[in-house]
Parts: structure tokens; C-alpha cells; sequence
């Protein structure tokens, strides 16, 4: 630790450097194609299992509690220990990052899906089957519809905030740009690594937050200007 | 952080049940009874922190009507933030240096959102007529904040802090990445030295405090809110399923 504080004591180690992010475009890019693979890979695999689950839970109403009840325990598992308790199965590959942000992003599409179809007004459905829908057309002509910004904000929610767990990834070898900062902060405290990584991180959260807000505001034509979250 | 290394006796090769039940393990520096304190430690001085930064401004904000762009966005911003990059950034700051008090000011700024968008939703949502009744009796702004609005808001309070230490007690395992303590430093020990056994213990550990946290901070929860306000099973019901759809949904870390 003593050679580390020494080097830390130097004067040159601004943290933002345009010298660092000209040197290391590569170590950068590559760090971010990492970053959005886990990212969208997990959300994707999350939203894969969310809806089948949510059709089930709706079909079977005992499982509603339980189902919710779950969520919120596993929810709170610290993500160092989902990735810890993973590893010894499938090692220090993507596959250990992936399944335990899959599990994170699965909980908060699966809640938000569950509430959203919960909350369309049951006078409305009887209004669709009054209409001779089956349930089949209601599920996915109205119901869905109807929940639909609820639905997205969780995607939302979920991708957002997968990309700041990813980062504690770099535990097994596998997080992005959080494999640079943990690289930079062993590096002798590198200012410029570190700092850039962590802003290279939140821009890419942004990006997905505008990017998903765009999307629920053009799939949702209905719910605009009623101020709806 | 050699000594460390060396606390950890567990070798490579004993299970987790021998590890567990090893008496070496249960005490001295590196033991889980001092490694579960040092956490719980870390947490409760973050949670004081932030209670002293967040709670003046929310209570205030609440009062007024004020600032709803920044209760409503502050949960954005937090959840945009990569804990571990915070983390490292105050760690590698020299005046601040690795260990626990980078660690503890980490969770402080993320527990600050959640607390800051609880408390003003729990305030500004008191119903306007009971503001008007307050202030007809002749209660000042004081008394209406600290009598009225504060009870009233109590529900909404108490599962802001809820959801804020849990999220703290669980993000405490991360100091040991910048050379803190907590149970945290078995699960980076173990992958130092390459301990299948450490890594697992350490995984179970967190993932126990952190849950334990939850159970006891739920019960809390219950006994902090007004007898009037206690609604039975209906109103727990509503909360859980309100926790994860709000926009203030909590970040395992």
C-alpha cells in the first residue's frame, strides 16, 4: 500500500486528462462494447422471462403475492455476493455477470409488468369482451396497451440501472468500464482512468435513459399531455 | 492489506460448512462478529450523514411545495451513478485515502435520493385541507410541519429510510474493493487468493446482513407508523408492490 500512496502524493495525476481518452480511444471503445454487450444482453434475457411470467402470475392469482414478495427479498442481495455466489458455477466469464443482472433486471420488469396489467380498469376489459374479444385479444389489444407506460418505465428503470451494477463486474473480470476504474484505482490511484471510466458510465446511462423515454413517449400517442409518469 | 490476506486462514479446500464452523473465524480482527460491525459501523455513519443532509432539505422543500423537478429526478440521477466509481474517485482523492471513510461517503450520497424523494412526496402529499385546518387552529408553520405534516407523512418517511438503509447495508460490501473493511473483504480476499471457499462465505455473509437488514428495518417500519395511519395487511400490500414501480426504486449494488 506504501508505493502506492508515494506515487499518489505526485503531482501529475489530473483527473481529466484529453491526453488519456487520445492515448486509450481503444481501451475505451472496447471497455464500452463490453459495457453495452452485458447491459443489453441481460436486459434482453430479463425481458425474455419477464412477460411469460407476468402472463402466468396474471393467470394464476395465488401466485401474486408470493411472486411479489420474492422479488423484493432477492431485490436486496447485494450484487457483490449474486456475483460471488455465481461464480463458482459458471467462472470468470460474461455468462457469471449476465445471469446475476438478468435476475435484477427480471424483478423490476416483472413487478412493473404485473402492477401495470393490475391497474387497468376492470371496466374497460368488460367493455372489450362485451365487444366479443377473447382473452387472448384482450390480453394484447387492450390490457397490454393500457399498461404499457408502466411496462416501459420498468424496462427503463431496469437498463438504467444495470449499467451502473455492471461496473461490479469487474470482480470476475467482466464489467466494462468498471474494469477500468477498478484497473485505475490499482494503478497507483490513475486519476484520469478512473474519472473518465465513471463519466464514460454515467453518459451511456444517460444515453439509454433519453433513448427509452423517446420510446415510451412515441409508443404511448394516448398518454401525452396528461401528465402521466 | 497483506494482513488482511493473512486473517483470512480459511485454505482452499475447506468447505463452507468447516469454514463456518471453524471457532478461528469467529473472532479476532479479521472475524465476522468485528468484520459485521465494521459494516453495520459504515453503514450507520452514512445513514446519519445523509439523514443530516437530506432530511433539513426535504422537510423544507415538502413544507413549501417546492423543487419537485429535483425530488422527482434526484432518484434518476442516483441510479445513473455507478457506486463503484464513486467509490474509487473519493478513495483515490488524498485527503479523503482508501478505507472506510471513502466508503461510508460513497453510500451517503447514494443514500441521499431516496431518502430526499420519500420525505418530500411523504410532505408535500399531506391534503391541502388539513394544511388549511392546521393553519385555522393557528399553528405556525413549525407546529404544522412538526405536529401535522410530519405524522401524516410518516408512512412515506419511514419507507424512505427503509429502502435507503437496506440499499446502504448491502453496498457496504464494496469498501472492501478500495480497502475497507466489512464482510465485503472475504469475498475480495477470496478472490485474491484465488479461495473458492472465502468467496462463498463472504457472498453468504452479505447476502444474510443485507436481508436481516431488510427484516428487522420492515418491523421498524410498522412500529414507526401512527396507529391511524396502520391500515393491516391492504396498506403493507400497497407499499410493496409501490416500492419497485415508483421512479425511487432502490439499486442493489
Amino acid at each position: 500500500m506504501s508505493s502506492r500512496a508515494v506515487v499518489a502524493t505526485q503531482a501529475e495525476n489530473p483527473w481529466i486528462s484529453w491526453d488519456y481518452i487520445a492515448s486509450h480511444t481503444d481501451a475505451l471503445a472496447a471497455a464500452a462494447r463490453e459495457h453495452v454487450f452485458l447491459t443489453l444482453s441481460s436486459v434482453l434475457c430479463a425481458l425474455l422471462l419477464a412477460f411469460p411470467l407476468a402472463v402466468l402470475v396474471r393467470r394464476y392469482r395465488t401466485l401474486h403475492s408470493p411472486v411479489l414478495a420474492l422479488s423484493g427479498v432477492l431485490y436486496t442481495i447485494p450484487s457483490l455476493a449474486l456475483i460471488s455466489l455465481l461464480w463458482p458455477i459458471f467462472g470468470l466469464s460474461p455468462l457469471t455477470v449476465i445471469i446475476a443482472l438478468t435476475t435484477y433486471a427480471l424483478l423490476v420488469v416483472l413487478r412493473n409488468t404485473v402492477v401495470g396489467l393490475d391497474d387497468v380498469d376492470e371496466q374497460v376489459l368488460d367493455a372489450a369482451r362485451g365487444m366479443g374479444m377473447g382473452e387472448r385479444g384482450v390480453l394484447w389489444r387492450v390490457e397490454v396497451p393500457l399498461a404499457l407506460p408502466t411496462i416501459l418505465a420498468g424496462i427503463r428503470i431496469a437498463t438504467v440501472s444495470t449499467v451502473g451494477m455492471v461496473t461490479v463486474g469487474a470482480l470476475v473480470g467482466y464489467g466494462g468500464f468498471g474494469s477500468l476504474i477498478l484497473s485505475g484505482f490499482q494503478q497507483n490511484f490513475w486519476h484520469a482512468q478512473i474519472f473518465t471510466a465513471t463519466a464514460a458510465c454515467v453518459l451511456l446511462a444517460i444515453v439509454f435513459e433519453v433513448l427509452l423515454h423517446g420510446l415510451e413517449w412515441l409508443s404511448t400517442p394516448w398518454a401525452r399531455g396528461r401528465g402521466r409518469a | 492489506m497483506a494482513e488482511h490476506a493473512l486473517g483470512a486462514r480459511a485454505g482452499a479446500g475447506v468447505s463452507v460448512i468447516e469454514w463456518f464452523t471453524d471457532p478461528a473465524n469467529w473472532s479476532g480482527p479479521n472475524g465476522i462478529p468485528v468484520r459485521t460491525w465494521e459494516q453495520l459501523a459504515m453503514s450507520l455513519a452514512a445513514m446519519a450523514l445523509a439523514l443530516a443532509v437530506a432530511m433539513p432539505i426535504a422537510l423544507t422543500l415538502g413544507h413549501l411545495r417546492k423543487g419537485v423537478f429535483l425530488a422527482t429526478n434526484i432518484g434518476n440521477i442516483g441510479r445513473a451513478v455507478p457506486t463503484l466509481g464513486v467509490l474509487v474517485i473519493l478513495a483515490s482523492i488524498p485527503q479523503i485515502g482508501i478505507g472506510n471513510t471513502a466508503a461510508a461517503l460513497a453510500l451517503a450520497l447514494f443514500a441521499i435520493p431516496p431518502l430526499l424523494t420519500n420525505t418530500f412526496r411523504g410532505i408535500a402529499g399531506v391534503d391541502p385541507e388539513v394544511r388549511d385546518a392546521a393553519a385555522g387552529m393557528g399553528m405556525g408553520s413549525w407546529r404544522a410541519l412538526s405536529q401535522v405534516e410530519v405524522p401524516l407523512a410518516m408512512p412515506l418517511i419511514a419507507a424512505g429510510v427503509r429502502t435507503a438503509t437496506v440499499q446502504v447495508v448491502a453496498t457496504a460490501s464494496l469498501a472492501a474493493l478500495v480497502g475497507g473493511g466489512g464482510l465485503g473483504r472475504y469475498v475480495v480476499d477470496g478472490y485474491a487468493l484465488q479461495n473458492n471457499t472465502l468467496i462463498i462465505a463472504g457472498a453468504i455473509l452479505t447476502a444474510a446482513l443485507a436481508l436481516a437488514t431488510e427484516g428487522v428495518l420492515a418491523l421498524a417500519q410498522r412500529w414507526a407508523t401512527p396507529r391511524g395511519l396502520r391500515t393491516g395487511r391492504s396498506a403493507g400490500h400497497a407499499e410493496l408492490e409501490g416500492a419497485l414501480v415508483m421512479e425511487d426504486a432502490p439499486v442493489p449494488r
